[in-house]
């Protein structure tokens, strides 16, 4: 009882920390800006800690995040398997090869107003279906191991990065693509020296979309079957262990995976497109 | 309309792909299928033919081209074996039998749009208090950015036994899973769309007197209409997958659930009108969005 009494005392003070932090004089300075947030996660895990602890929830149904960061830290070597197995060679082989054929694909489409208007509306549409459920499907044609898995990501990847790339090929005003003919420029100088660089913010944005799709692709097609190791193997029989710490351990993994992937792109955004206005502070 | 030809095209390319892979997929069970028969195939070893490639197989064995589009469990279904699937699992069973797709399809569905419901408006309520508390809105939101990076569809299966080992079960776990999934698109649009009013417009309102509450009913609000409708539509979306993922580990049928169990008894066209189904569900709940878009925006004066 003690404890639940401590977490709602924890919860009311950094409550009133926060909106003192968030409305004092320094609310705007960056530092600020990274501690909110902190004290609100911080506050989270201490909060379900205790509360874990002070009404004796069973593990089945929640871990406490302590018994979750000793999982994590002891079945390292586990995790780092799956993670290779679905994020290294299932994840990331799909996310390059999808992302690769959505862009040359995109500028086979740019240039060929047939196919833009007969491909981009049927790619619009297909972006928005549960395309997740091919999984089966590809899971019995490319058997049990990382190719299925590879397969799922690049189906998923392909419409949304299409359709992005696409659009901001189209970015360029007539005003920049006359200069270009002023210059004498053909069609492959100006998509690589105008288009391409117009579009980079537009096929960033699809590569950073993508990021989240391909992790959940992977994930999801192990749940059709899998080699015994891989995030999504791991997940679907520690639920049915009732190993609930296993499986947030794997959630722990996924989520760091997946900001990790995400800010990579991000950087690599931030450092090929500084010119453009989204970027400037 | 000017684009209805080259969609048309581009379809039919697709279907023609499609009629044209199903030999190269399905030969080798075929070819097993006929020599049982009796029939005489080149090479006549399953093993042998095991290592060739398919290619090769269909152009030595020309003859078996008609019988891959009717293999009673192909790798690859052709279009037609699809299509009279779905008919005899939609129009020909009792919507109540097991059989049934709609049946199944009703539970998806109902799954999705209870979820989605709920995570839409837990989402609208979470982006009001962002767009109204600073604290709220500094320790809440880079949260609600960075859970967007995770693939949050893992905890799909955890959720589901974990409800059900407090007593919860049926719609409810595939609810909760779907509502989390559109819930996080409707807090980041909705928090954007009550935002979008521009500083002349907040002024005038201030000019007008107009305390909190007005300036939210009758500026903020109405401003965020266009935002709305365009995280519902990306939400819907992400509902359906929610509803579908949910299914995998209860058994208690769904599109999910036939596209599992098609998965473990290798029914292939089981798998392909569930997932044609599941299609045809998310895209028109995405138009019905649309549509209700572009009616809502017309009377507002928006478009």
């Amino acid at each position: 009882m003690i404890l639940v009494v401590l977490a709602l005392v924890i919860w009311v003070s950094m409550w009133v920390l926060n909106t003192r932090l968030a409305n004092g004089p320094s609310a705007n300075t960056r530092a600020i800006g990274l501690v909110v947030p902190a004290i609100f996660g911080f506050t989270i895990l201490a909060v379900w800690e205790l509360l874990v602890r002070g009404l004796n929830v069973p593990l089945v149904i929640l871990p406490a995040p302590s018994h979750v960061l000793s999982t994590f830290f002891s079945e390292i070597p586990t995790l780092w398997l799956d993670l290779q197995q679905t994020f290294i060679k299932g994840a990331l082989s799909g996310y390059i090869i999808g992302c690769g054929a959505a862009f040359v694909m995109a500028i086979l489409v740019d240039r060929y107003g047939f196919l833009k208007r007969g491909l981009l509306p049927v790619g619009n549409f297909a972006a928005a279906l549960p395309i997740v459920g091919t999984a089966p499907i590809l899971v019995m044609w490319f058997g049990f191991d990382w190719q299925s898995k590879a397969a799922v990501v690049v189906v998923m990847v392909f419409f949304p990065m299409l359709v992005n790339t696409v659009a901001g090929l189209q970015e360029t005003t007539s005003m920049q693509r006359d200069l270009m003919r002023t210059y004498g420029a053909g069609y492959w100088p100006s998509l690589t020296k105008l288009r391409l660089p117009a579009a980079m913010p537009f096929i960033f944005n699809g590569l950073k979309i993508s990021t989240t799709l391909a992790l959940i692709g992977a994930i999801v097609a192990e749940f059709f079957g899998s080699p015994t190791m891989g995030m999504g193997f791991r997940i679907s029989t520690s639920v049915g262990q009732l190993a609930l710490d296993m499986v947030w351990a794997e959630i722990v993994v996924a989520a760091l995976a997946g900001s990790a992937f995400y800010g990579v792109v991000a950087m690599a955004e931030k450092s090929l497109t500084y010119w453009h206005p989204s970027q400037r502070k | 309309m000017r684009n209805a030809g080259p969609i048309l095209a581009v379809v039919a390319a697709i279907f023609a792909i499609w009629y044209a892979a199903v030999p190269f997929m399905n030969v080798k069970e075929t070819l097993t299928d006929l020599e049982r028969a009796g029939a005489v195939v080149v090479p006549d070893t399953p093993i042998e033919r095991r290592d060739a490639s398919s290619i090769g197989l269909v152009l030595s064995n020309s003859f078996a081209i008609p019988a891959t589009y009717a293999q009673a469990r192909p790798r690859l279904p052709a279009p037609h074996q699809v299509a009279q699937d779905l008919w005899k699992t939609t129009v020909q069973k009792n919507i109540t039998s097991k059989r049934s797709l709609i049946y199944h399809g009703w539970i998806t569905l109902s799954a999705t749009l209870l979820g989605f419901a709920l995570g839409t408006g837990a989402g609208i309520l979470l982006a009001v208090g962002i767009v109204h508390s600073r604290a709220m809105d500094m320790s809440v939101m880079p949260w609600a950015i960075v859970s967007q990076t995770i693939p949050i569809i893992a905890l799909a299966p955890m959720i589901v036994v974990v409800l059900y080992s407090v007593g919860l079960q049926g719609l409810l776990p595939k609810a909760v899973i779907s509502a989390y999934l559109s819930f996080f698109p409707v807090v980041v649009g909705m928090v954007k769309g009550l935002r979008s009013p521009d500083q002349m417009q907040m002024d005038l309102l201030k000019t007008y007197h107009a305390n909190n509450a007005q300036g939210f009913w009758k500026l903020r609000l109405p401003s965020s209409t266009p935002y709305l409708f365009a995280s519902l539509k990306i939400g819907v979306a992400a509902a359906m997958v929610g509803a579908i993922v949910a299914e995998l580990p209860v058994q208690g049928g769904g599109l999910g659930n036939r596209m599992l169990t098609g998965s473990y008894y290798g029914q292939m066209v089981q798998i392909w009108s569930a997932l044609v189904l599941a299609a045809a569900l998310a895209a028109s709940l995405v138009l019905l969005i649309g549509l209700a878009q572009r009616l809502a925006l017309k009377r507002m004066g928006l478009t």
